[in-house]
């Protein structure tokens, strides 16, 4: 590995881009690392390559980076780790884990800390599944460790094409998570399968049979949208309001009370003390379906609005991928992401920086592909092995000045198959949550047959007319 | 030894660019000329090319005046030594006192890292009763002040300042007018906060650049007192919207493409970072951030307070000489308000539906509708609603004001009219 890597020098700093001469090649979007004086390693990706020069987004700040300093590439796009041990933990958007960084420094977030995301000591109770000889392909099931309520199945890794062969497995038994599980071949090739595998984030993850129509409601227990609003498992839906008007809230009370298996938070460029909240009170409230604590089906990915913008932008990457992961099991997932605007406004930041020619309002021209990529990575799909697995998601819209008619709105509500838009007359009336009970002409139609919500909505239309 | 620069290439607003090697990002710089010396911030490196920001402006500079690197960010001192004095927004003093040079810490530091956070559970007590009763100030909590240019909202922060029980005080001026600056350094003197106080002050005559400074300085500075000494904080800050506009002029002059109305396409990401300062820690102080942003035009829409709205956790209106009960909102009330006495959230709750109501009978009256006697007791009630809650010269401690709320509903009202609880009713309505 050592031989072959790639270095590069830095020849410009704006921002938090920094341009940089490469010696031989680089690949589009891999991680690279800025080396500084003191020694400190900032973490980067590749987003543009001119001539000998490629620009380099970094996900810390770049004070003190001087030009010629030495950079590392590393070959690889940027990637989660999966593997057990996701569920509960509360990752920045790189995927480090906050509560070990806390540990490690002081109050506050020091630059250049990177962690591993999984605990690497920890033992897990394994069970294999795939006799010797048995013929997988990437996603098949190799063995199952149980997580929580749920069998986190361990699988053949996603990037893996072709057939693989099983050569060996180990015994039931207690391992950690980098004990070689299996040997696999592919008549050419033999291969070690651990429990935990990399997936680049911002590629899709696709190993499924088909993907299906989702026409099953969400049960929310949030009543105005269980009747009125339904949402579908494996839709999406958006909750675009003003400030004030509880978008937060809505989000919380769907990731405590939705009838998901698993409940991943994207707390994306909004405050801190919000996800503070969801860090102190989950581990405490029951999951009444479980009976176990809410903490224990929950994810939280979290880059707040002070920390660095490169990294919120990769953070919706992160949670979506994580939601992959756990829907590749067979588990329905629910992917709350809050706020999708603060996710525009970073592409925004890195696209002015690129001096790119601005779209409207000085949005990039990619935004609505964008917006559309990542909405399209839900929905409910047939694995292999014939079971069905879905990510719902939900993003929360923050439009400027409360204005629907702004780009992200308008990218989002092309996408999503369902729009429950909050009002501040709603709000202000303290009448939560303050979804408006008639959207206006631009709402799309839910994907959700309208007979099932033809009972409640004749009721609306007599009040509404009684009046 | 380090290397002078004398070649100055372009000169763009603030913003002048040198050729020089081995200089890092956002490191300071010295810019000599016949003016005399100013700060500069590196800003953007190209190759060879070192674009810096100058605190003073670029007035005066030639193309061959001399550029000395300090091979260090923008720092501020971090000790005791701080209090009582009054700075520049690029850390010099402006009280004829000694410059300070100890434990020098940079400012702009990194986020805390949200694992550290606890939820604020602490009531400020301001003695406003319109912010105790209806909007409760908490500890760590980061509330802007939205106002129309003209309002008292320096005098309201002054007023804040002055009665919450912090430790120390640190105000960050952007933009004062000078008469404003003399007002806060007399107020705090007046009522003997001065020796607990750190100023940083940015005139409305000062360069641009330092207005910049003034928030990252104030808040370093809060993070050391607060961190190290474990000490409540309270920044004031005033006037953000000053800030946003200096930000704008920056990036006007660095030809980034701006988003809204000018405004650069991070001025989401630049507030929150100085907001997101607030924060309360279970082992050390708090830092709670009071700031005022004033709305050009009384536009809630306009780009500075609608980012600042999506950031802090409520906001004060303040319009007409007093703290609009509608709009304003704290959204960490909850945290505090159940635990002070029993009876504030039910009085809250019911004597702002009132006034509400006795808006609606205002707007009857004005259209000529005949007044019933409901409506002729809710315009009694909402006349000493104002003078009594809302008028900013009431200075009552909480209780105080709760009282107060009973013996105003008790002068307009029957019991049973006011729509709260019976055992609340007769535990504190007065007897007459």
């Amino acid at each position: 590995m050592d031989e072959n890597k790639q270095t590069g020098k830095v020849t410009g700093v704006n921002g938090n881009m920094v341009s940089v001469a490469f010696d031989d090649q680089v690949t589009q979007n891999e991680v690279a690392f800025v080396v500084i004086e003191d020694g400190t390693r900032l973490k980067s990706e590749v987003i543009r390559v001119r001539g000998r020069e490629a620009d380099l987004q970094v996900f810390e700040s770049t004070t003190g980076v001087k030009v010629g300093d030495h950079v590392d590439f590393t070959g690889e796009l940027l990637s989660v780790e999966l593997g057990p041990g996701l569920l509960t933990q509360v990752y920045d958007g790189l995927q480090n884990p906050l509560p070990e960084l806390a540990k490690q420094t002081d109050y506050f977030l020091k630059r250049g800390l990177y962690v591993y995301p999984l605990n690497r000591e920890k033992l897990w109770d394994y069970t294999p599944v795939a006799k010797v000889g048995a013929v997988l392909k990437a996603g098949d099931t190799l063995g199952t460790v149980p997580e929580g309520i749920f069998s986190h199945r361990i699988m053949l890794p996603f990037a893996w094409q072709g057939e693989w062969t099983v050569q060996e497995t180990i015994a039931a038994g207690q391992y950690n998570i980098d004990t070689v599980v299996a040997k696999v071949s592919n008549g050419s090739e033999t291969r070690n399968v651990t429990m935990v595998q990399r997936w680049p984030v911002k590629i899709p993850l696709t190993c499924y049979k088909v993907k299906l129509l989702a026409r099953d409601p969400l049960i929310t227990q949030v009543r105005i949208i269980d009747t009125f609003f339904p949402v579908a498992k494996g839709g999406t839906f958006c909750t675009p309001g003003p400030f004030g008007a509880g978008k937060t809230v809505l989000q919380h009370a769907l990731a405590q009370r939705s009838e998901a298996d698993i409940v991943i938070v994207a707390a994306c460029g909004e405050r801190a003390g919000e996800v503070v909240e969801i860090l102190t009170e989950f581990p405490h409230l029951d999951d009444p379906r479980t009976g176990r604590h809410l903490i224990d089906r929950t994810i939280i990915i979290c880059n707040t609005s002070s920390m660095p913008v490169a990294a919120r932008e990769a953070s919706i990457y992160t949670s979506v991928t994580l939601a992959e992961y756990y829907r590749q099991m067979g588990l329905n997932v629910l992917l709350l992401a809050d706020s999708t605007s603060r996710w525009a406004q970073a592409l925004r930041e890195l696209s002015g920086r690129l001096e790119e020619i601005p779209g409207e309002e000085a949005f990039p021209a990619y935004l609505e592909s964008r917006v559309a990529s990542f909405y399209e990575r839900a929905g409910l799909v047939r694995l292999e092995s014939g079971e069905t697995g879905s990510i719902t998601i939900c993003g929360a819209v923050s439009p400027a000045g409360g204005n629907f008619e702004e780009p992200v709105t308008q990218a989002t509500l092309k996408v999503v198959g369902s729009f429950l838009a909050l009002s501040r007359d709603r709000a202000n009336a303290r009448r939560y949550p303050s979804i408006r009970s008639n959207p206006g002409p631009s709402t799309t139609a839910s994907s959700i047959a309208r007979k099932s919500t033809a009972h409640a909505r004749c009721f609306a239309t007599e009040t509404r007319s009684g009046r | 030894m380090r290397k002078i620069y004398h070649r100055i290439i372009q000169i763009s607003g603030n913003v002048i660019t040198v050729e020089a090697a081995n200089v890092a990002n956002n490191e300071l710089a010295e810019v000599k000329s016949e003016r005399g010396t100013s700060l500069a911030q590196v800003i953007r490196l190209d190759k060879s090319r070192v674009y810096l920001q100058v605190f003073a402006g670029s007035r005066g500079i030639s193309t061959d005046s001399e550029v000395r690197f300090l091979g260090h960010p923008m720092r501020v001192s971090g000790s005791e030594a701080l209090l009582g004095r009054i700075f520049t927004g690029n850390g010099s003093p402006r009280d004829n006192g000694p410059a300070l040079d100890e434990n020098m810490m940079e400012i702009g530091g990194p986020s805390v890292n949200p694992a550290n956070r606890i939820i604020p559970n602490k009531m400020v007590h301001t003695g406003i009763p319109m912010i105790d009763i209806f909007n409760t100030l908490v500890e760590s909590q980061k509330l802007p002040i939205f106002s129309v240019a003209g309002e008292p909202y320096n005098q309201l922060l002054a007023r804040i300042a002055m009665q919450a029980e912090v430790d120390i005080i640190v105000l960050g001026g952007m933009g004062l007018k000078y008469d404003d600056y003399l007002f806060f350094k007399e107020t705090l003197d007046e009522h003997g906060a001065l020796p607990r106080t750190v100023m940083f002050i940015h005139t409305a005559s000062d360069p641009i650049v330092e207005c910049i400074q003034v928030p990252d300085m104030s808040l370093a500075v809060a993070e050391y007192f607060a961190t190290e000494l474990n000490k409540r904080v309270l920044v004031l800050l005033t006037d953000m919207t000053n800030f946003a506009d200096a930000l704008k002029e920056i990036s006007i002059t660095m030809e980034q493409i701006p988003s809204n109305r000018g405004y650069p396409g991070d001025l989401y990401s630049q507030l929150a970072v100085r907001y997101e300062k607030a924060v309360d820690f279970a082992k050390a102080g708090s830092i709670t951030v009071l700031a005022v942003t004033t709305m050009p035009g009384d536009d809630v829409t306009h780009p500075i307070p609608d980012n600042t709205g999506y950031i802090t956790e409520g906001q004060f209106y303040l319009r007409n000489g007093h703290i609009e009960p509608f709009g304003s909102l704290s959204r960490l009330k909850q945290n505090v308000n159940k635990d002070t006495r029993e009876d504030h959230r039910a009085l809250m709750d019911n004597m702002i539906r009132l006034y509400s109501e006795y808006r609606e009978v205002l707007e009857k009256q004005s259209m000529g509708f005949r007044m019933s006697e409901w409506d002729k007791k809710l315009l009694k009630y909402g006349g000493q609603f104002e003078k009594g809650m809302m008028d900013l010269s009431v200075n009552i401690p909480l209780f105080q004001a709760l009282d107060r709320g009973w013996s105003i509903l008790a002068d307009c009202f029957e019991p049973q009219e006011v729509g709260i609880k019976t055992d609340l009713v007769k535990k504190f309505w007065p007897s007459k």
